[in-house]
């Protein structure tokens, strides 16, 4: 007899584990993915894509029906799970049934933070997260509404240009004084808000917003400093919060994020967290691979095998297209660190990479990334880079064949 | 009906470079270049033209030119006046000078690139109208031992043989001659003879040079020993049997002295290795292939006449010669290889201090002849200074007044700093140039008269076979420059002369010329070209090349002195028993090197011409001292890092070339930099004044000088469309590249120095390459698609490279893959870099090259035929076989490598 394992949340990990599960432990399992979202689980990296209409909604799904099925899944979407019974080994389900586990995962993913600004409940305001907000701003788009976007980071930059790109006026805004602050250095950052500008966005930095006016509807958005931007819509793309409050409930350690150990265990037996909703050694990832990584160690441990997750080397891409934005690793450079650097400003090219120890640590691109996964790997394995050191900023090819001469 | 542009039709002139005086058809393209190709139907060169010659169209740019007359103003700034203020002015101020300190206080230093008529017209107003005979020329630097070592054997400055006998030669022997690299398109023409008829080549040279990887036998001889070497061979010849008795007894005089001298000398072959420093062996080897081929000529340059021994050299030669009548004959003379194009136009003008006119000397009977000939009774009486002693005398303050004609002393005179020094006390210095700006022109001239350059002038030139030949105007003249005879003349008129250079051309000037070498020569004098005195101003535009004699009346003549008839007042031919060789310096131990100095393949004199061309760029780019591997050890200097050279005189930094072509104790410089395109590679700077008792000629071969290493940090190059000023902390050489300039530069100054330099030199669009802990910045910006400024700077042994980049700037337009790549430093389409540049006229690198050579090429005929390298001037051949010979044996290296896997 299989042994239950339940998963809550429906989306690009939970799709991993399964995937991960089935290849290692084939048969152990009767899984079940409970999801709320009232779709099939999809790759939302692609959102922006979908908004910017460069890929159709529909192309996004990562598996169709028949591959759930052909696994064996018992798929309950668009239903939400109210509570864990720890001792009871029980999950409980809005208007359904409670089912029993023997593992439980919670991959529940993170929910997009919302200013604690007055007029933010307005009608008019809305974050970009999931597929229902993509039908919602495109319908913005069409309709060329203005539209302030607020945040900087990767996702708000990917709101910003799909908004754009459809249609809409957009203004960026973002608090700090450089976008993406958190992946790039300030000539980076500098060099992305041109591009960015390029495509038509306006972005607006230092902005801490105050309030959103309208009365009905939004109508504009005040800063702290009294500037003041007119907006029909306004969409919160200012970070995400882990959505913990199941575990929170249940009596489940948490931080920021269920706290998870290196099986991805959380505090409670028999209890496991993946992805945005983990946090792993004190870090919440908000990406995409970290959960992958955390995907497959889990498949394993489940499956019997020894797999520890060790943390994960993160980097960061902004598909935005003809604005190629990669950052990973140590990529402002700590002490003791040396930095290589190639500008082109005007050909939209800025690369930075950093060497500690005769090793890549950190690295920076925007405008050309094609060797991004290289410098990646190099960080990854921690590879000594001395004999390429003259050449790694120009590309794999160059460097290997100067190794190799 | 034609429809070219008669204005664009093909030009026949001769090649201003070296003195073998080839033939040139330029064929202009309308907007101030030409094509340039060898003339087919010269004798001089039948259409061959070495890498510098097939490289002029590259230099006839107008951006370094003087265009407009110049004085220096109160403020001391150069401003543009009218000729009639400028010509005044020279007149005027000469003429004071004259009044006030007599006619000693004035003098001239004329070119070996000047056209015979300027000479003609220099020589004539200096001596014949001023009255001094402080007439010299950079001749003295470059045949002078020659002219006094002919005059002393012979009678007179003649040159007996001709090309032929290169060709009609059984045996070449080469006496401190690279004639490989200076002198090519001859040395052709004796290669074929070794392959046609099977010539054997001897090199006599301290140095290893690349004529001598030609040779049957190569002696590499102690410097200055060179009279040593031949006075054992006539020894030799006459222990052995071998003299010509019929013509010593017939037609010369001096030799029983000479020969106890030469016994004295060295008497043996034993001896005779003692003195040079050469294995008996080898001394035996030459002596009997001398001894044994009556078809010898012996060819000889500037390591036997820039010597204070060069006259007796000469002559040591010249006596072998003479004692087996080997001399005016097919395939057997003595053979001076002149350096300049008209070095021999200049002599037969008599354009030197030691010369009055038209191979006629200081002697009463001359000067009276040429005083009633020029109606000039002021004429000089006696000898002027020679070129050292007039600079000598101009820092002594007795020449107050210099005219410098077409050439730059303040970089090629041996020590050249004190001339530089000494030029600032003249109070009247006057230029006529072709440039701009030069180290002379910047050693503070007060008067710049624009001349016109080669393809602009018209006139004749001579070549080392004594043939003249036309160069002729194909271009238009730029701005206000006008012939230098045109120039002197007016300063003549302007000094009351009016009547006796009341010339309207340069035939008029040629014709009176003419006139005065048959004037009461009766055949005493061996330059006559009388037949030519009443040539038309047609007939002078169509002059085919001509040797000389050409006495009225009278068949040409291709030789001397087969049947004697020496031009001495008993007509013998005169044995000279030279001093016992021994320079005129002491290595010591705090100058334990002797500095050797020449010239490099590509380049020419002091690059303000050759300095224009990419091509001739590339193949030596930078300054270099060579140093023998064992001097590099012991005095701590490894190749491609930078040594100080110092001498008595003053220092030099140059890069390193490490090589056992040179011999143990011997530094070898070339003479073409300067402080117009190198920051501290002027190595006249170096060289000893001594000179040579008779001739005047410096020794600039054999200067006592140390070595030590001079350490860069950093080292990289710029290329910008413009030319810029680098930061002077570095030391840099300035190269033409296709599209701009090039410098290559060392320093130990920070890269964030340079950073801030580019940024500030340049426009916004820039990209960079930073890698401070590597030691590496690189900065290239922009004009749209189009490399305006580039710098790379590197740790010293890597700062990326140059070729691939110069390929690069060379573009009109980047692709946005070769932008991406450009601050590599590496190529970016897969395919290597082509190396430096090692056949200049077809522009092939030595990468393509050891490429071709791996993949199965192993002779220059087959390098040839696959990339055209060596097939036009040929002057890389010995290159290529050095190439073949290195990449063979890597190959076989590795081969074995792969057999012991």
């Amino acid at each position: 007899m299989s042994e239950p394992l339940v998963i809550v949340g429906n989306g690009m990990a939970a799709a991993r584990l399964v995937d991960e599960l089935s290849k290692a432990a084939l048969g152990r399992y009767a899984i079940a993915v409970i999801g709320d979202e009232p779709r099939l689980a999809y790759n939302r990296v692609l959102l922006s894509s979908v908004l910017a209409g460069e890929t159709a909604s529909h192309e996004i799904e990562l598996r169709p029906a028949s591959w759930w099925q052909d696994r064996g899944v018992t798929l309950k979407y668009g239903c939400i799970a109210t509570e864990i019974d720890v001792g009871r080994r029980e999950l409980k389900i809005e208007n359904d049934e409670s089912i029993s586990f023997s593992k439980l995962i919670l991959a529940t993913g993170s929910a997009p933070l919302r200013l604690n600004v007055p007029g933010a409940d307005l009608p008019g305001v809305h974050t970009f997260r999931d597929s229902r907000d993509v039908d919602l701003l495109l319908t913005l788009a069409a309709q060329r509404k203005r539209v302030v976007v607020v945040g900087g980071g990767l996702l708000g930059l990917e709101a910003a240009y799909g908004l754009a790109k459809a249609g809409a006026p957009v203004t960026l805004i973002h608090l700090m004084d450089r976008l993406m602050e958190r992946q790039l250095d300030a000539p980076a950052a500098e060099l992305l808000k041109s591009l960015v500008e390029r495509k038509g966005i306006k972005v607006v930095l230092n902005a801490n917003t105050a309030r959103i006016h309208g009365e009905s509807c939004v109508t504009g958005v005040e800063l702290a400093d009294g500037r003041k931007i007119d907006a029909d819509a306004v969409i919160f793309a200012a970070g995400i919060r882990p959505n913990i409050a199941l575990a929170k409930e249940a009596g489940i350690s948490v931080n920021r994020g269920i706290v998870v150990d290196d099986h991805l265990q959380t505090a409670a037996p028999d209890v496991f967290a993946i992805g945005e909703c983990a946090e792993h050694r004190g870090t919440c990832y908000g990406l995409v691979e970290p959960a992958y990584e955390q995907a497959r160690v889990l498949a394993q441990h489940l499956a019997g095998k020894d797999a520890r997750y060790a943390g994960s080397v993160v980097s960061t891409n902004l598909k935005v297209s003809g604005v190629s934005v990669f950052s990973a690793g140590d990529f402002m450079g700590t002490d003791g660190s040396e930095q290589i650097v190639l500008s082109d400003v005007r050909h939209g090219t800025y690369k930075k990479l950093v060497i500690s120890e005769g090793k890549l640590t950190g690295a920076v691109l925007v405008g050309d990334t094609s060797d991004a996964l290289w410098y990646l790997e190099l960080i990854r394995n921690k590879t000594p880079t001395a004999r390429i050191r003259a050449d790694m900023m120009f590309g794999r090819s160059l460097a290997l064949a100067t190794e190799a001469a | 009906m034609t429809a070219v542009d008669p204005a664009l039709r093909i030009t026949p002139t001769t090649c201003p470079y070296c003195g073998v005086g080839c033939g040139v058809l330029a064929t202009p393209d309308g907007s101030g270049g030409a094509a340039i190709a060898g003339d087919p139907e010269h004798p001089a060169n039948f259409g061959r033209l070495c890498s510098k010659g097939s490289a002029l169209g590259e230099t006839l740019r107008l951006e370094d030119r003087l265009l407009y007359p110049m004085i220096r103003c109160s403020k001391g700034t150069l401003e543009q006046v009218a000729w009639s203020d400028a010509l005044d002015h020279v007149a005027h101020r000469f003429q004071h000078i004259v009044a006030r300190d007599g006619p000693g206080a004035v003098a001239f230093y004329l070119s070996g690139q000047l056209l015979t008529e300027d000479y003609y017209v220099a020589n004539k107003l200096m001596k014949g109208f001023v009255g001094s005979a402080n007439v010299d020329t950079n001749s003295r630097l470059c045949m002078s031992s020659s002219v006094a070592g002919h005059r002393r054997a012979f009678g007179a400055d003649t040159v007996p043989g001709c090309y032929e006998d290169l060709d009609e030669a059984d045996l070449l022997v080469f006496v401190g001659s690279n004639a490989a690299w200076c002198h090519p398109v001859l040395f052709q023409r004796m290669l074929a003879n070794k392959q046609k008829r099977g010539a054997r080549m001897v090199v006599i040279d301290p140095r290893r040079t690349d004529t001598a990887g030609d040779a049957d036998l190569f002696l590499g001889l102690k410097p200055g020993t060179d009279s040593a070497l031949f006075a054992g061979l006539l020894a030799y010849l006459a222990d052995n049997g071998l003299l010509d008795h019929d013509f010593i007894a017939r037609h010369t005089s001096g030799f029983d002295e000479t020969l106890a001298r030469a016994k004295s000398m060295a008497g043996s072959v034993a001896a005779t290795a003692l003195a040079t420093g050469l294995a008996e062996q080898d001394v035996a080897v030459f002596f009997q292939m001398f001894a044994n081929t009556p078809r010898v000529v012996t060819l000889y340059s500037q390591g036997v006449n820039q010597s204070a021994q060069g006259t007796d050299k000469v002559n040591a030669i010249v006596n072998c010669h003479l004692a087996t009548g080997r001399i005016g004959k097919t395939g057997a003379s003595p053979f001076s290889l002149t350096g300049q194009p008209n070095a021999m136009g200049g002599r037969e003008v008599g354009g030197l201090a030691n010369q009055l006119a038209a191979h006629m000397a200081f002697t009463p009977p001359d000067i009276d002849r040429v005083r009633r000939f020029w109606k000039a009774p002021r004429i000089a009486t006696h000898e002027g200074l020679k070129a050292v002693q007039m600079f000598q005398a101009i820092a002594r303050g007795e020449i107050k007044a210099l005219w410098v004609m077409g050439t730059n002393p303040a970089v090629s005179l041996p020590d050249a700093d004190g001339v530089r020094e000494a030029l600032k006390k003249l109070d009247l210095f006057v230029i006529s140039e072709n440039v701009r700006s030069n180290d002379t022109v910047n050693a503070g001239a007060h008067v710049l008269l624009p001349a016109l350059a080669w393809g602009e002038k018209s006139g004749t030139v001579t070549n080392s076979e004594r043939r003249i030949s036309r160069q002729r105007a194909f271009l238009p003249a730029p701005g206000e420059a006008r012939p230098d005879w045109w120039i002197l003349s007016e300063v003549a008129k302007r000094l009351g002369f009016g009547a006796a250079f009341d010339f309207k051309s340069a035939a008029d000037i040629f014709r009176e010329h003419a006139a005065l070498s048959a004037f009461e020569n009766n055949g005493n004098r061996d330059f006559d070209i009388g037949a030519l005195k009443a040539v038309s101003d047609e007939g002078f535009d169509l002059m085919a090349p001509v040797q000389w004699p050409i006495r009225a009346g009278e068949q040409p003549q291709a030789r001397f002195f087969s049947e004697g008839g020496f031009f001495s007042n008993d007509r013998l031919g005169r044995f000279v028993a030279p001093e016992m060789p021994s320079l005129r310096t002491e290595t010591s131990a705090s100058r334990p090197l002797r500095l050797n100095t020449g010239r490099i393949r590509d380049q020419w004199h002091t690059m303000t011409r050759t300095g224009l061309s990419p091509r001739l760029g590339a193949h030596l780019p930078e300054p270099f001292v060579e140093v023998h591997p064992d001097d590099a050890l012991r005095f701590g200097v490894s190749d491609g890092s930078f040594a100080r050279v110092t001498t008595d005189y003053g220092q030099c930094t140059l890069k390193v070339v490490v090589s056992e072509r040179q011999q143990r104790g011997m530094l070898f410089a070339p003479i073409h930099w300067s402080e117009a395109n190198a920051t501290s590679a002027r190595v006249g700077a170096l060289v000893a004044p001594f000179t040579d008792p008779f001739s005047g000629q410096p020794e600039n071969k054999a200067t006592p000088a140390s070595i030590a290493p001079y350490e860069y940090v950093f080292s990289g190059f710029v290329l910008s469309r413009t030319p810029l000023e680098l930061p002077a902390h570095a030391w840099w050489a300035r190269v033409a590249v296709t599209g701009g300039h090039g410098y290559l530069f060392a320093d130990n100054a920070d890269l964030l120095g340079w950073q801030d330099w580019l940024r500030a030199s340049c426009g916004d669009d820039i990209a960079e390459f930073r890698d401070f802990g590597g030691g590496v910045y690189r900065g290239a910006s922009f004009a749209g698609e189009r490399i305006e400024t580039c710098l790379f700077i590197g740790p010293a042994h890597d700062a990326g490279d140059w070729n691939v980049v110069k390929g690069l700037f060379a573009s009109d337009a980047l692709s946005s893959e070769q932008r991406r790549m450009l601050l590599s430093g590496k190529s970016t389409d897969g395919l290597a870099s082509a190396g430096p540049i090692v056949c200049a006229c077809f522009g092939v690198g030595r990468t393509t090259i050891c490429d071709t050579i791996a993949s199965g090429a192993c002779t220059p005929a087959e390098i040839g035929a696959k990339l055209k390298a060596g097939t036009n001037c040929g002057s890389c051949i010995p290159e290529l076989k050095r190439l073949i010979a290195q990449t063979g044996t890597a190959d076989s290296g590795q081969r074995k490598v792969a057999a012991a896997n």
